[in-house]
């Protein structure tokens, strides 16, 4: 019944020459951040193209505070005692199991305030992308200062250069434990990271991906002898436990040989050779631009995408050596980004949609100072989260969420007959009654929101406004005339009776009854909305 | 009533299918595409029910079913982790394989004669890589070839054609197939989308608003969009009956406590007492990927793998408990897999590998017990890269089960299994009627001279029929196919010439029609 799907031009990476407008802003924000919140519309419509771009990708932005101890110590063995409450752990080198949990959870609470507070850059939607990139699991790793390690090691090469952060990834001591290098030795290779480094972090499994078994156990040899200093927690290395033969691997890699070395800079000397040799295959940046592609874009990759936008993005990456920013730019600031055809078009993830939500309504959080209820409420989102699938610091393996990788359905996986309703349920719970932490309310404010528009007197204008706001594909007037109806006029048909009640509501909010009647309208269309299978979309 | 209904399924056991079409052999109606098979049309009419348990992470197959026959080798390859042999679960009757420790639930149903244990299942070219090894299991492809549905997504394709559009209807009430938990699985995938409905909580389920729809763009963002349309809807229709059919039982027998497998088990046969037609569920238990401290330094029957492996077992024995007291224990089918199984030599880390093939268990009450094939051949000196290699292609498995258990025919079972596998007497005799039960047969393959230097002669018995001589490296590697023919009866001679191999071990495998054999030799 459907006539083939087509883009609006051939793709390419031809920068994008159309309006400037807050519908293109909108697709830019939605896919860059979490959810637009009608301020950043309207910052980055007077951005232009290469000013929002430029905003987006700058890095000078200074890092946040560290995650703080806001947890009591219980029945701790080596309670952390000489840490204050309100103080941060992050510096203190800890190994009670009991203690790690604490910290690993507050850690996870923490990065959800970072996402509910996101400066107007890439930054935390690129955390989740290199997370998903470099799974690794905290309740694996455990202890909660590698996690938060591992975790700062992502985000300050957030738009950085992804050669040398696979370099520091292979002897970060979170990955040393979640992929077993720490226990790689000479007597029995452990080849789990070489596996991963090589299928799931720099050359993946494209169709000419054709590494082979011999490069894995080559490359595991290779990576023997590192281990991790817990108490400065970082990796150190021990010749005596490193293979100081010489690597050999296959035609794929160009039969390259890695010179065994030995002493105590073998570790390092080889391991650069290692990372030069996988960066030198073409399939490495080839894997890295389809995943940015399906990351920012969308999941089908057609012959026609291949040639004209991964090809060239993945010559860029190279000739950039391996510098992720001018990849970025190229791919946000190309026609093809806003072609029509590829608007809306991506199912949000649960931490996109739960943020999202946050953000577009600006719920309100607990002040700054407020930490212990501020990460009581950051708390909640996590299990919303962990119930729709993305449990935010523990991605079901080490090949990240499905939704990323799995063939044919890609972002559909997120969304099935257990996970969608409660998607909408969690959704209209934030809109209708939301949640008390402490004594504080996270909820969204309806009638805030509303009183911000130009014209919130006029129903077809509120209507629209909200529409055009959250939903990745808007309705038809039809059905926004039934919501009006239904909703705002209560079963009746003259705009007036709205707009008297909003007007009303204006000057005489004690007048309860019609206070009552606005809010519950704002709150229902509200709630109306977010149910809709086309908030589902971004 | 339609032919089917009248035959499928249906045939008491015992009927001889010969007398009852009148002279037609035996053999004919093995070899498939027979008057009688071809009117066993996809089980649709039949009140079967297949379970499927998948062990995320690739169990290590030598430590859960142990090679008592070779048990220096096996303790050799295993010396940080093997389990004592005194420690080892025996089975009736069988005296050169034996079960892990915790698998006291297993051994029981064993001995009641409900477990079949499949020695070895893998496949050519054994894939090491988690996702992709998972999606060969669940797409059932050859190593190298990438499908985008599952085999038993194909197998409800061919079933509910057209699916979900004009569903519910009188011929299916219920979903098709049930996943417990939040994911979906590529097994369930159908060529349109996915045939299966993920459940957690079969007592609560939402009701959507009406909303009003409007027509999808046609574009991405369209195919998305409908996406959603249609689980919702698929959601709303199927919430109530699920919901409905949950609340009809009331009484199980116990399952224990804190093991996420058995409260999916338990769902399950819920469900099934509670009358939904529903052919297939699928539930997963992970932790497989034990790369490190699989067991404990002081004592090797526990630690992480045992309680793993304790869970299945104890989770699967109080399922087929619960549906003997529920008394559908005649009804189910249930089959455990996981995407791969781990290196024969073990790591220093106290844990294995990936590895290659591995056993896997058929259980139920209709279920044929026994043990198909031999252990796997262990090499006397181990090195890194060695492998157990395959003797049953896991489709074999698959394939035995939608013929003999879910009576399907051979032209379905061509379309869903995309290809002819041998098929394995895994269930009782006449469940469907067809199947030959094969004894263990005698040496059919002999090899000369071994060890060889160029070539190596192979002598093989064919019972006639399909043959097929594969000879395999010590990783599991396809290095050729020797023969691939229809032949007659008899014994025949094929040479291998290996001149251009390394040296080491290799395998010759025999597949003739249900029967497979393995032979080592070395090449020096």
């Amino acid at each position: 019944m459907s006539t083939e799907r087509k883009f609006q031009a051939p793709p390419s990476l031809a920068p994008y020459v159309g309006p400037w407008d807050k519908e293109v802003v909108k697709h830019l924000l939605r896919r860059t951040m979490f959810g637009a919140k009608k301020d950043d519309i309207l910052y980055f419509t007077g951005l232009g193209l290469n000013g929002s771009i430029d905003q987006l990708l700058d890095t000078s932005l200074p890092m946040p505070a560290p995650p703080v101890k806001e947890y009591a110590v219980g029945n701790a063995l080596m309670p952390d005692t000489l840490i204050g409450p309100g103080e941060t752990w992050v510096n203190d080198p800890n190994n009670d199991g009991t203690i790690a949990s604490y910290r690993r959870s507050s850690f996870k609470k923490w990065w959800v305030g970072n996402l509910i507070n996101q400066d107007r850059t890439v930054r935390e939607k690129m955390c989740i992308f290199w997370h998903n990139h470099f799974s690794t699991e905290s309740n694996d790793v455990s202890n909660g200062q590698y996690v938060y390690k591992h975790h700062n090691l992502i985000r300050s090469s957030a738009l950085g250069n992804i050669k040398s952060l696979t370099r520091a990834m292979s002897i970060d001591p979170a990955m040393l434990v979640y992929l077993n290098g720490q226990n790689n030795n000479k007597a029995v290779p452990d080849e789990n990271y070489s596996r991963e480094i090589q299928e799931l972090f720099v050359i993946g499994k494209g169709p000419n991906a054709d590494f082979s078994e011999s490069d894995v156990k080559e490359a595991a040899k290779l990576l023997t002898g590192w281990r991790i200093n817990a108490t400065k927690i970082e990796a150190f290395f021990d010749s005596n436990r490193h293979d100081t033969t010489n690597k050999q691997f296959s035609s794929f890699y160009g039969n390259k040989v890695i010179a065994g070395r030995t002493g105590a800079t073998a570790g390092d000397l080889e391991l650069t050779d290692l990372i030069n040799m996988l960066f030198a295959n073409d399939e490495a940046a080839l894997f890295l631009c389809r995943k940015l592609y399906i990351w920012f874009i969308y999941y089908k990759i057609t012959p026609e995408v291949e040639a004209g936008v991964i090809a060239p993005l993945a010559k860029l990456l190279r000739d950039s050596n391996y510098e992720v920013k001018p990849v970025l730019k190229a791919l946000l600031s190309s026609d093809h980004f806003y072609d029509m055809m590829n608007r809306g078009c991506q199912i949000k993830s649960p931490v996109d949609m739960m943020i999202g939500l946050l953000r577009e309504f600006e719920v309100k959080f607990p002040a700054p100072d407020m930490y212990t209820t501020s990460y009581g409420v950051w708390n909640q989102m996590l299990s919303y989260f962990t119930n729709l699938q993305q449990n935010l610091g523990d991605p079901p393996d080490v090949s990240g969420w499905k939704a990323y990788y799995q063939q044919p359905g890609f972002y559909e996986y997120w969304v099935n007959s257990d996970t969608l309703p409660k998607r909408i349920q969690y959704l209209e719970a934030l809109v209708t009654s939301g949640y008390t932490v402490s004594g504080f309310k996270v909820v969204v404010d309806g009638v805030n929101y509303v009183r911000k528009m130009p014209a919130p007197r006029d129903p077809n204008k509120l209507i629209d406004e909200l529409a055009d706001h959250v939903l990745g594909i808007n309705i038809s007037a039809q059905h926004k005339a039934q919501l009006k109806r239904d909703i705002l006029l209560s079963g009746q048909s003259d705009d007036l009776y709205w707009a008297t009640a909003w007007d009303l509501y204006i000057s005489t909010p004690s007048n309860a009854a019609n206070t009552k009647y606005v809010t519950t309208a704002i709150t229902n269309l509200i709630k109306y909305m977010v149910g809709l299978p086309e908030y589902q979309l971004c | 009533m339609n032919r089917r209904k009248f035959l499928n399924g249906y045939l008491p056991a015992g009927v001889m299918i010969p007398s009852f079409v009148n002279g037609m052999g035996f053999k004919a109606f093995e070899s498939g595409h027979t008057f009688l098979n071809n009117m066993l049309l996809p089980g649709g009419d039949n009140d079967r029910v297949f379970v499927v348990i998948q062990l995320n992470g690739g169990n290590d197959g030598l430590n859960t079913v142990i090679p008592l026959d070779q048990f220096s080798k096996y303790q050799n390859a295993r010396k940080n982790i093997f389990i004592e042999e005194s420690k080892v679960l025996r089975l009736n009757g069988v005296d050169n394989v034996g079960l892990h420790p915790a698998m006291t639930g297993m051994q029981q149903l064993y001995n009641d004669g409900k477990l079949h244990v499949v020695q070895s299942v893998g496949y050519p070219q054994p894939n090491f890589s988690h996702f992709r090894a998972t999606d060969i299991w669940m797409s059932a492809s050859d190593s190298r070839q990438v499908l985008n549905t599952g085999w038993l997504g194909r197998f409800l394709d061919e079933m509910y054609p057209g699916f979900p559009i004009g569903y519910p209807n009188s011929n299916m009430t219920d979903p098709l197939a049930i996943q417990i938990g939040s994911v979906t699985s590529l097994t369930l995938q159908g060529a349109a989308q996915p045939l299966g409905m993920s459940i957690s909580n079969p007592n609560s389920f939402y009701s959507f608003v009406n909303n009003q729809i409007d027509p999808a763009p046609n574009s991405y963002a369209g195919k998305e969009l409908n996406y959603i349309r249609e689980m919702s809807k698929q959601t709303q229709k199927f919430g109530e009956v699920i919901k409905t059919a949950n609340g009809k039982v009331t009484t199980q027998s116990p399952y224990p406590t804190s093991n996420s497998l058995a409260d999916q088990l338990k769902i399950v046969a819920r469900l099934i007492k509670g009358g939904l037609k529903t052919k297939i569920y699928m539930v997963n238990y992970g932790g497989f990927d034990t790369h490190a401290n699989q067991t404990v330094v002081a004592d090797t029957s526990i630690g992480s793998h045992a309680t793993l492996l304790g869970n299945v077992s104890n989770a699967i024995k109080a399922f087929m408990d619960d549906l003997k007291f529920q008394g559908i224990e005649e009804r189910v089918v249930g089959m455990t897999y996981s995407e791969f199984g781990r290196r024969v030599l073990s790591n220093g880390s106290n844990g294995t590998d990936h590895g290659a093939a591995a056993p896997l268990f058929v259980f139920g009450a209709m279920v044929q017990a026994g043990v198909s094939g031999t252990n796997p051949i262990l090499p006397m000196n181990p090195t890194v890269g060695d492998n157990v290699p395959y003797q049953y292609d896991f489709r074999s498995v698959y394939a035995s089960i939608l013929s003999n258990w879910l009576c399907v025919n051979d032209t379905t079972l061509n379309n869903v299994m995309l290809k002819n596998f041998q098929k394995l007497p895994l269930t009782k005799l006449g469940t469907c009627s067809i199947l030959n039960p094969v004894g263990n047969p005698d040496q059919l393959i002999v090899a000369y001279p071994n060890p060889f230097h160029k070539k190596v002669t192979i002598q093989f018995k064919s019972a006639g029929g399909h043959t097929m001589i594969q000879v395999m490296d010590s990783s599991g590697r396809l290095v050729k196919i020797l023969i691939d023919a229809n032949f007659e009866a008899g014994t025949f001679r094929v040479d291998f010439d290996g001149e251009h191999l390394p040296a080491g071990l290799y395998y010759i495998r025999l597949q003739n029609q249900v029967i497979q054999q393995v032979k080592s030799v070395i090449k020096i």
